[in-house]
């Protein structure tokens, strides 16, 4: 895979400032620091239990951290509930699938585009004028920029419980694009799924972030060293709740601290498929 | 044919007539429909004409000039038949490949066919493309048409096919009237396409053909079976193939009717019941994969479907025995006919697409008999095509109400057949090719005095139908001396819905015996249902519950066959036959002498006392992975 193309700017999209998370007397993030900026890739890594997703579950707004303060777009969005967040354009896939079960995969994507529809019940009943319009530019972005990029065109009718994982899993992510986001993050999008699942991930990704029509910025919590090398502009390294370092894919590598942290006294690229 | 009748002259060229439709149906008709994005997308004879005379004009503005070759490969949709029809217009030679071709195959077809031009779809089109540029120095520019993925190609050779469109637009604008012109200076007798014969024992061979062998083609077959400008056709099966060319250009620009474009390979199937053809060309393999597909189903349904499913096929075969025999149906036949249609036959058809299907042919490779009357059991009007490439596809067909599930049918008009004192089928016709791409000696070996030398063998029946008994050099002596057909002991296992692909084996030995490939999917979930385990199909292969199926199988099709034809040993093998591993042509026929050489070892296992072959082998994978494989395979025998 080619290594990511720079298409960053200065701009920054989102900013944590010293973040504090207890569970009870757990220290999950003990003031943690990290700026994201506008149309990179920026990934978490860190060991299990190191307080990934709970950075996640905090910038989403599932999780209202004790102290510090999270700015998006220049605003503090703290203590903002998630679905504010979710107008505000940071959308999201889970570790574990959150999708509903027995619904078709076009109705859990149409569900991610519910925020930006804003007809009510009387009108939607009628379905004229504006709502029409609005239905059809709805169903038209979802064809053809969800769907198509996604290639879920074969699946489109089918309930998602009975579809393999791999594709339960893309059809996660097209829920999360159906919201038009501008922030995007994603919880292990790679894991349980083969090598070829992988790499079409990977792809979609990197389509998401630098095709003219997306480019969405992604925050990507994985264990997949070699996709994370390969695709992510800068690496944020956690573990226990603390920040190890943050700097480019090279840098992390080559880190003797992160190793250690990370890895024990083993090579990093022992993961690496 | 609807409207007036073409007038057939050696001045008419693909092309022209291709106007000559434009101008006639203009924008009041739909040419073709492609599903994106959820939608059929209309296309009217008028987008069909601006769309090929852009392109075309592009190509020539890039450098395309007369007798220049242009490949192509993609799914189809109708950028890819615009592309085909436009370096036609220019009066270029179109080339088609397998969308699944390796690397390999590429390389060879673009080389060896001078190609100026490369079409690709995707991003995985361009890669093939540009991987093997350096060893084509005749390729020139490599055009894409889908933009995704693309956006990191920076090479100069490369160009996007609305680039190439923008720049026919303004070739147009520059010089008005010349896309006319260029129709204009075709003959018929200009070769149009080149087709790479997928060849079951050599590489492939390029065959010439020119717009008369086409359209004759396309005429006669058309008088057989007339279609109308109302007709829809779904075109899904690979350009590549002459059957394709045949229902999508020659039958398709003659007629008129509207070529339907499914969304994707995997949706094609629900996309040809949305649509609903009234004609349908497919080799048989497909067909098999639908009487699989249905029997499959009805071992799930219900107690009460399984038996409306029983009764309603038994009639259905009655029936069409009777037609088959050409005897009158008794009216309480005719009644429970009829219940059998309104029970099971209108909703099977149905979901299979076929409710509106007039004709329904086959070709390209043998189909079982028991195929065929699965088919007319179910009211579906199947007929056998016999052609090759070498004769633009067709030289004979079954008749409507005269159809032998034994035989291909009778000569089309205009074409002669005769058979040599060895038994081999001749052909003549207006459609016989102009000879092999820069092979005079197999262009020699094929072609003597107009006739078509097909390498088949077989002979006249009473009726005047032609019997296909199988290539000639595959037919095989058994030990009683009588000649066999290994094909056909095939498509007999083939039929049960268990067994994906066999290979039979026999020639000139004691007994004959099997090579047998299960289908991984009906066969897995038959022993998900018994609870044996597995973990890969390699693993299913050898259970020996599975052994105990493939033989009953067995047994089933050794039925009314006599003793010395019956196969007595059979090897279930680890994998199924691929055309990636050269085992398969790309339109599936079976490589006998490469998998002869390939097996040797099971060869020899299955002619000797010994339970067990031992098989040490590496398999590629498309990535060019290598993987060993060391396994004991079960020889088992069959109870005669």
């Amino acid at each position: 895979m080619a290594n990511a193309k720079d298409l960053r700017g200065d701009e920054t999209i989102l900013k944590i400032e010293n973040v504090h998370m207890y569970f009870g007397r757990v220290a999950a993030l003990a003031g943690v620091d990290l700026e994201v900026k506008k149309g990179e890739i920026h990934s978490i890594i860190g060991p299990n239990g190191a307080g990934k997703t709970v950075m996640m579950n905090c910038i989403n707004g599932l999780y209202k951290p004790q102290r510090g303060k999270i700015t998006y777009k220049g605003e503090d969005i703290t203590s903002r509930r998630p679905h504010e967040r979710a107008y505000l354009g940071i959308s999201r896939t889970f570790q574990k699938i959150e999708l509903f079960g027995g619904m078709t995969v076009l109705d859990n994507i149409r569900l991610g585009r519910h925020i930006h529809l804003k007809s009510g019940i009387v009108s939607g009943s009628i379905y004229a004028g504006k709502t029409k319009q609005e239905e059809l530019e709805s169903r038209k972005f979802i064809e053809e920029e969800i769907i198509d990029l996604l290639e879920i065109e074969s699946i489109r009718d089918h309930t998602v419980h009975m579809l393999p994982y791999g594709l339960q899993k893309r059809v996660e992510l097209g829920r999360a694009l159906a919201l038009n986001p501008d922030l995007l993050l994603l919880d292990e999008p790679l894991a349980g799924l083969n090598l070829e699942e992988v790499e079409d991930m990977a792809r979609f990704i990197l389509d998401i972030n630098e095709e003219e029509r997306w480019k969405v910025t992604c925050i990507l919590v994985e264990h997949d060293m070699g996709v994370v090398m390969d695709i992510s502009h800068r690496v944020f390294v956690l573990n226990f709740g603390n920040k190890i370092m943050d700097g480019t894919p090279n840098e992390v590598q080559t880190n003797p601290e992160v190793i250690k942290a990370y890895l024990g006294e083993e090579d990093l690229y022992a993961t690496r498929r | 044919m609807s409207g007036s009748p073409i007038e057939m002259t050696k001045d008419l060229t693909i092309p022209k007539l291709f106007l000559s439709q434009c101008k006639r149906y203009g924008n009041t008709k739909v040419a073709m429909r492609e599903k994106e994005f959820g939608i059929w997308r209309p296309y009217t004879w008028q987008d069909y004409y601006d769309n090929v005379k852009s392109l075309c004009l592009g190509m020539v503005a890039l450098g395309l000039k007369k007798g220049d070759k242009v490949a192509m490969i993609g799914d189809n949709r109708p950028e890819g038949l615009w592309t085909e029809m436009a370096a036609i217009c220019a009066g270029g030679i179109g080339v088609w490949l397998f969308q699944d071709c390796m690397m390999d195959e590429v390389k060879y077809i673009i080389d060896h066919s001078d190609a100026k031009f490369f079409v690709g779809e995707t991003q995985e089109e361009v890669d093939k493309a540009l991987a093997i540029k350096n060893d084509c120095p005749k390729l020139e520019k490599i055009i894409w048409d889908d933009p995704k993925g693309m956006r990191n190609y920076q090479q100069d050779f490369l160009i996007s096919l609305k680039k190439v469109q923008e720049v026919g637009q303004w070739m147009d604008k520059k010089e008005p009237g010349l896309f006319e012109n260029l129709i204009n200076q075709g003959h018929g007798d200009d070769i149009c396409l080149l087709f790479y014969t997928s060849g079951t024992t050599a590489l492939p061979k390029g065959a010439l053909l020119s717009h008369w062998n086409m359209l004759t083609m396309g005429k006669n077959l058309m008088a057989v079976d007339p279609c109308y400008d109302t007709d829809d056709f779904v075109s899904y099966l690979p350009f590549a193939w002459i059957g394709e060319q045949m229902m999508s250009i020659s039958c398709g620009l003659q007629v008129g009717y509207t070529l339907n474009f499914p969304e994707e390979p995997t949706t094609a199937k629900e996309d040809i019941r949305q649509i609903g053809p009234h004609v349908m060309f497919a080799p048989p393999r497909l067909y098999e994969g639908m009487t699989r597909q249905v029997q499959v189903k009805y071992i799930d349904s219900s107690w009460i479907k399984r038996k409306i499913y029983e009764f309603s096929t038994k009639a259905g075969y009655k029936v069409a025995d009777l037609k088959f025999k050409k005897k009158p149906v008794p009216l309480a036949w005719r009644i429970l006919h009829w219940l059998a249609y309104l029970l099971m036959q209108k909703k099977l058809k149905d979901h299979l697409g076929m409710s509106r299907l007039r004709h329904a042919y086959t070709g390209g490779a043998a189909m079982g008999p028991d195929h065929f009357r699965f088919f007319h059991a179910l009211g579906v009007n199947l007929k056998q095509i016999y052609g090759q490439t070498e004769i633009a596809g067709i030289s004979i067909v079954h008749r409507d109400g005269d159809v032998k599930f034994d035989t291909v049918g009778t000569p089309i008009p205009e074409t002669e057949i005769r058979i040599t004192e060895e038994g081999e089928i001749l052909s003549k016709s207006p459609s016989v090719f102009q000879g092999y791409y820069k092979n005079e000696e197999a262009t020699k070996k094929t072609l003597v005095d107009g006739w078509l030398y097909s390498g088949d063998r077989g002979f006249i029946d009473e009726d005047g139908h032609l019997v296909v008994f199988d290539r000639s050099k595959d037919v095989m002596t058994l030990r009683d001396g009588r000649p066999f057909s290994p094909q056909y002991l095939e498509t007999r296992l083939k039929f049960s819905p268990f067994i994906q692909e066999a290979w039979v084996i026999g020639d000139k030995r004691p007994y004959i015996a099997a090579v047998m490939c299960v289908d991984y999917a009906v066969v897995g979930k038959w022993a998900d249902e018994r609870k044996i385990n597995y973990t890969s199909y390699q693993e299913l292969s050898q259970k020996p519950e599975v052994y105990d199926l493939v033989q009953k199988q067995i047994e089933e099709s050794n039925k009314d066959l006599p003793e010395p034809a019956r196969i007595q040993r059979f090897v279930n093998l680890y994998k199924v036959f691929d055309a990636d591993d050269e085992e398969l042509t790309r339109t599936s026929k079976l490589r006998r002498a490469f998998v002869e050489n390939r097996y040797k070892d099971i060869v020899s296992g299955l002619y000797s006392e010994a339970d067990v072959v031992h098989m040490d082998t590496t398999i590629t994978y498309e990535d060019g992975r290598e993987q060993r494989i060391k396994m004991d395979l079960r020889v088992r025998n069959v109870h005669l």
